[in-house]
């Protein structure tokens, strides 16, 4: 497993405390888990997605993902309804692992409230946080 | 795997460790009242030879077989074991306390689950199938539980001819998560009446059980589409899975679970347990499916091997989270299935199923010539109901004293069938034994 000096943690993302990132695209945004919780889980075997038009509230569970080690949770980091679910992880769930921010998205939500964006965590923050568990 | 008890020194420093006196310290959060004081009211000990003399005379007032000529199934079945049975069963590499998992040390007895697991879908015409369960009635249970989970809905139809036991196991499963459970009527031919789940709302399932406890086939081709039309799944359950061995199984009749029953697969009978529950299901319902699953897999090397699958949604690992409390199975029952299944063959199978109908006809035949009414006209297989009237109760007291049993009173479980019996033919039937109920009863 990875140091954690050795974590892709990007800026053009905001994290939460479960280990997801969030990533504001105009309006809508896009949600998966961070490179933290793709190593911690190992090879991602299985991803059971929410269907298209079903609403969250922050905090709720909107789906699971099934690793070699453990089926995991999968938070909403911010309330809103799914607009769109990854449906190449139904055949590729290793896209995860391979590459959490950019193909490894898991689904796009329409927030219903904007500011939320703000109680989540910047990079360094979640850093922070890490290592603060450690 | 052997059991190796501790020495009184191995406790005592055990109970040092932890900085306890007594064994009973480790116990002192159960509140008083519900310890039991004092010791287990039983009877002085007997010697070896008392206690044999005391269980023959226990055993001489049961009405088994073959001393009687019992004509009773219902859910529990009568069939020949092949002795190769009994001895493959007793080698000590099966007949273990536990079922041993790990796949290091336990290649044996994963492979013996996974050919077991193989013969099960090939018999009922499913895509997967686990480890097994505790018997019929929970392995139904679980199957609507199942469908509740995939999809998302809280009420499920149950045929009102499915085995008033599993019925009971329905309700006690179901009741407390508050889910609606509907009962479906049946009709004059004995079978179920489907048309009522066209208006059902909100339906997870739909569970029939064929041969259902009539007897009868049920027709599962024309259930399939108004069940699936009220985007609930089909759930068929059984009691008899020989009658698979003649009749069309529940996969290429739709069913999208499938599970039952299969005592009769070389399991005696023994005061109705343990039982075996079989259930398999489509593969795209896999990740839901409750129990245990061994899959084939390659080592490192690229050598096969078996290994338990999908158990990270298993209670030891996910917990209260996981796919249902069932982290078991009931493998040496589900041994003795498949080496019954892999001794008797797939045309053996066949020949067996046959045999049980054709017997069961030939009773059912000789009962309708005798001028008694088979109130139910769809095919069975090798139970049946005949009326026999309301007085008949003295005759089958008289029966009883000769030592044949004439079948199970049904009125009990439907009071609307009063005078009417389930009566069970199988292959250990002899002919003179039917001939005589049939002279008995007519005269």
């Amino acid at each position: 497993m990875k140091d954690i000096e050795e974590l892709f943690l990007p800026d053009d993302v905001r994290y939460t405390e479960t280990h997801e990132w969030v990533r504001d695209d105009d309006g809508s945004v896009l949600i998966g888990i961070n490179d933290y919780a793709q190593d911690q889980l190992g090879d991602i075997v299985f991803v059971e997605l929410p269907e298209v038009g079903a609403i969250f509230e922050k905090g709720e569970e909107f789906g699971t993902l099934e690793s070699v080690k453990a089926v995991s949770e999968i938070n909403m980091p911010v309330s809103g309804e799914v607009i769109a679910v990854n449906e190449a992880l139904e055949q590729t769930p290793e896209l995860i692992n391979q590459e959490p921010y950019n193909d490894g998205w898991i689904i796009e939500v329409r927030l219903d409230d904007p500011d939320e964006m703000q109680t989540l965590m910047s990079s360094s923050e979640y850093l922070e946080m890490l290592k603060g568990e450690g | 795997m052997r059991y190796l008890p501790h020495t009184e020194d191995d406790i005592n420093s055990m109970l040092d460790a932890v900085g306890a006196e007594h064994m009973d310290d480790l116990f002192s959060m159960i509140p008083a009242g519900c310890k039991m004081e004092g010791s287990l009211d039983l009877p002085e000990a007997m010697t070896e030879w008392e206690l044999n003399t005391f269980m023959d005379g226990l055993s001489v007032k049961m009405a088994t077989s073959p001393s009687y000529k019992i004509f009773v199934g219902a859910g529990s079945y009568n069939h020949y074991i092949p002795e190769s049975i009994s001895y493959l069963l007793g080698r000590s590499e099966f007949s273990t306390a536990y079922t041993p998992y790990q796949p290091e040390i336990s290649q044996g007895t994963l492979q013996a689950i996974y050919e077991y697991q193989t013969l099960v879908t090939r018999l009922l015409g499913m895509e997967v199938a686990n480890a097994s369960m505790y018997d019929g009635a929970s392995a139904l249970a679980e199957a609507l539980l199942m469908a509740i989970r995939i999809t998302k809905r809280r009420r499920v139809a149950i045929s009102r001819l499915i085995h008033p036991y599993f019925r009971d196991a329905i309700r006690t499963y179901l009741t407390p998560g508050n889910y609606e459970i509907v009962e479906l009527p049946y009709l004059e031919n004995g079978r179920t009446d489907i048309t009522g789940v066209a208006d059902m709302e909100n339906l997870a399932a739909v569970a029939i059980q064929s041969p259902n406890f009539l007897g009868c086939m049920e027709d599962l081709s024309s259930v399939e589409k108004p069940v699936h039309e009220t985007g609930a799944l089909f759930v068929l359950s059984f009691t008899e899975p020989l009658a698979y061995g003649l009749f069309k199984n529940p996969g290429c009749q739709g069913a999208d679970i499938a599970c039952g029953e299969a005592q009769s697969f070389g399991i005696p009978q023994s005061f109705g347990g343990p039982c075996l529950g079989m259930f398999s299901c489509r593969m795209k319902h896999v990740r839901n499916m409750p129990g245990r699953l061994v899959g084939k897999t390659t080592d490192v090397d690229g050598r096969p091997g078996f290994v338990l699958t999908l158990a990270t949604r298993e209670q030891h690992i996910r917990r209260e989270k996981a796919t249902s409390n069932i982290c078991t199975n009931n493998s040496l029952c589900a041994l003795a299935s498949a080496m019954y299944m892999a001794s008797v063959g797939g045309t053996g199978i066949r020949e067996l199923a046959s045999l049980n109908r054709d017997k069961a006809e030939y009773l059912k035949r000789g009962l309708r010539d005798a001028g008694l009414k088979i109130p139910f006209a769809s095919p069975t297989f090798n139970e049946f109901v005949v009326e026999f009237g309301k007085g008949f109760k003295d005759t089958y007291a008289a029966l009883f004293k000769k030592r044949i049993v004439a079948g199970i009173p049904l009125a009990g479980w439907y009071p609307e069938l009063s005078g009417h019996y389930l009566l069970c033919v199988t292959e250990t039937t002899g002919r003179e034994d039917m001939d005589a109920l049939i002279e008995e009863v007519q005269s």
